[in-house]
């Protein structure tokens, strides 16, 4: 018997309907699972108090520190490098062997898993070079995982940047360099962002890199050579080891929220350039 | 002057390569010695994996990577394409730009928390339908097939938003519907795109941790069903890395190498692949 092709639409469109509906249904049962779980417990003191016990009392501000201070050091690397790069491949030089092979590194490295940055980040930071388990040693290992969104998301954003911006600041005497930094850059500035606040989000959500290489003291950290833990590490500890369920829901709670924040703005600012761009 | 800041900017761009270099030669430098010393083959070969007498062989990892990687691929696979078919084909653009960055989403969410979930939700769940231990195989592939998911599907929704539109035009005048020109016609030709995203989400899948080590259980055994708990090489490197020393943490680096190799060769064939046009 034949099915009619009518009849094979319905059903297909359905079942892909059904796939999608329930990955988008995954998501949203993760984040409510959380959510539904731990805002309860999250509470001002929750934020603002040390960790006590272990986690088993107390609030989380030293991780919340720690993740901002590796958050820190690992944007405050990987940007100006990152735009550097895209700089380089978008307005600099012509597709080549050398292009070829740069951009082979950058998708390389943004295929390599998290616990070989883990690996390199613990033998070259803090044993070779002597910077022990620390902030500085967590935030340079994030900074090379993090380095591929960036450079992506801005050679993109460079790249989305009119032709004729360039042609007449050019057309105006200005060196190649100007042409970037005076017309194309500010343009541009927008997805740039984007692509740092996704390496910030990487930053964020990252176990794996910071637990080899920063450590997870729950002091507060004083200064850039301090071992400190982000509320990724944090949260990892509490659940694994039973530590505290209660707290384990209210830090993963928190970790959601600054997520969703962030993918959020990045999105809205990616679309709404988009956008501008159609219209103008 | 622009010739120094052109210099400098070359310097920049190849700073991801040279990043790339480093990894290679740190962890190659830590861990290929130890391989040297068991022979390779043993390393590779053998289930005897004992610290403490110096014996290490890795092959219980490799087939608990195995496992779990098909299985997330197994679920995942069809999941993520059909996703990415539906976003790219039968949704308007409008509700697709909306749905396609909510997909996205779920790479963003960290994966203790997948972990976290894994074992408070689905392990039970497991344990209580299926005997076992619940940390097993299935629960950890489950996991792993939403967090691959992502990849697949934007990697694929561009590979099918890149197929010409004539030929999806075409098919469409000569009668067919839309699931018959998505199914003969767009689909083989974006298949390269497609297989590309899989590939990668197969990295995704070989080189996840945190959320393994929580949800597989992390027995050293050769797993005989999937409601048997495995320890991945991932696994077993962050599990054992906090308090090896000597040859032993040189053996870890080792897996490293392995692991570091073998996601490079996935990553090779992932850009070969999708540079193939139709």
């Amino acid at each position: 018997m034949r099915i009619a092709p009518s009849i094979t639409q319905k059903i297909a469109k359905f079942m892909l309907f059904a796939a999608c509906a329930s990955a988008i249904a995954a998501l949203l049962f993760v984040i409510g699972f959380v959510l539904v779980g731990g805002l309860q417990n999250v509470t001002w003191a929750f934020l603002t108090e040390p960790i006590l016990d272990m986690g088993r009392g107390g609030g989380i501000l030293p991780a919340i520190v720690g993740t901002i201070l590796m958050v820190f050091v690992a944007i405050g690397i990987a940007a100006p490098l990152g735009v550097a790069s895209a700089i380089y491949l978008a307005e600099y030089t012509l597709e080549g062997k050398a292009t070829q092979t740069i951009r082979f590194g950058i998708n390389c490295l943004a295929g390599v898993p998290s616990i070989i940055f883990g690996l390199f980040g613990f033998i070259l930071f803090v044993v070779i070079m002597g910077f022990g388990w620390s902030i500085l040693s967590g935030g340079l290992s994030l900074a090379a995982m993090i380095l591929p969104t960036v450079i992506r998301t801005a050679e993109e954003a460079l790249r989305s940047v009119p032709q004729n911006y360039r042609d007449v600041a050019a057309s105006l005497g200005a060196t190649r360099w100007q042409v970037v930094t005076r017309a194309v850059l500010p343009y541009a500035l927008p997805g740039i962002l984007t692509g740092v606040i996704l390496g910030i989000g990487r930053s964020i959500e990252e176990t794996a890199v910071v637990i080899f290489t920063a450590g997870s003291a729950v002091q507060m950290p004083t200064s850039l050579f301090d071992s400190a833990r982000t509320m990724a590490v944090h949260f990892y500890i509490l659940a694994r080891e039973g530590v505290s369920n209660e707290n384990a829901y209210a830090t993963a709670s928190i970790l959601i929220l600054t997520i969703l924040i962030i993918n959020i703005t990045a999105y809205t600012m990616m679309h709404r350039l988009m956008r501008g761009r159609r219209a103008a | 002057m622009d010739r120094i800041i052109s210099k400098l900017l070359f310097f920049a761009a190849c700073s991801s390569i040279a990043i790339l270099a480093l990894i290679a030669l740190f962890i190659f430098k830590e861990g290929v010695p130890i391989m040297v010393k068991s022979g390779l083959g043993n390393f590779l070969f053998s289930q005897d994996w004992s610290p403490l007498e110096g014996r290490f062989g890795i092959l219980t990892f490799m087939v608990g990577s195995l496992w779990i990687t098909a299985g997330s691929l197994v679920l995942g696979v069809p999941l993520g394409v059909a996703c990415a078919v539906f976003l790219a084909v039968f949704v308007h653009r409008r509700a697709a730009m909306i749905l396609k960055p909510a997909i996205e989403l779920l790479a963003g969410i960290p994966s203790v928390v997948y972990g976290f979930l894994g074992v408070m939700w689905l392990a039970p769940i497991i344990r209580e339908r299926f005997g076992g231990p619940g940390l097993s195989i299935l629960a950890a592939s489950c996991v792993l097939a939403i967090m691959i998911l992502p990849t697949i599907v934007s990697v694929s929704i561009d590979a099918i938003q890149a197929v010409p539109r004539s030929y999806r035009e075409g098919s469409l005048a000569l009668g067919a519907t839309e699931w018959q020109t998505a199914w003969r016609v767009t689909l083989p030709a974006a298949r390269s795109g497609i297989l590309a995203g899989v590939i990668l989400g197969m990295g995704r899948a070989v080189g996840e941790t945190m959320a393994v080590i929580m949800i597989s259980g992390n027995a050293t055994q050769i797993p005989h069903s999937i409601f048997d708990s495995v320890r991945t090489l991932t696994a077993n490197i962050a599990i054992e890395m906090g308090y090896a020393v000597g040859e032993h943490r040189e053996a870890l680096f080792a897996t490293g190498v392995v692991l570091f190799f073998f996601i490079m060769i996935l990553n090779v064939v992932a850009l070969r692949v999708s540079r193939r046009k139709f």
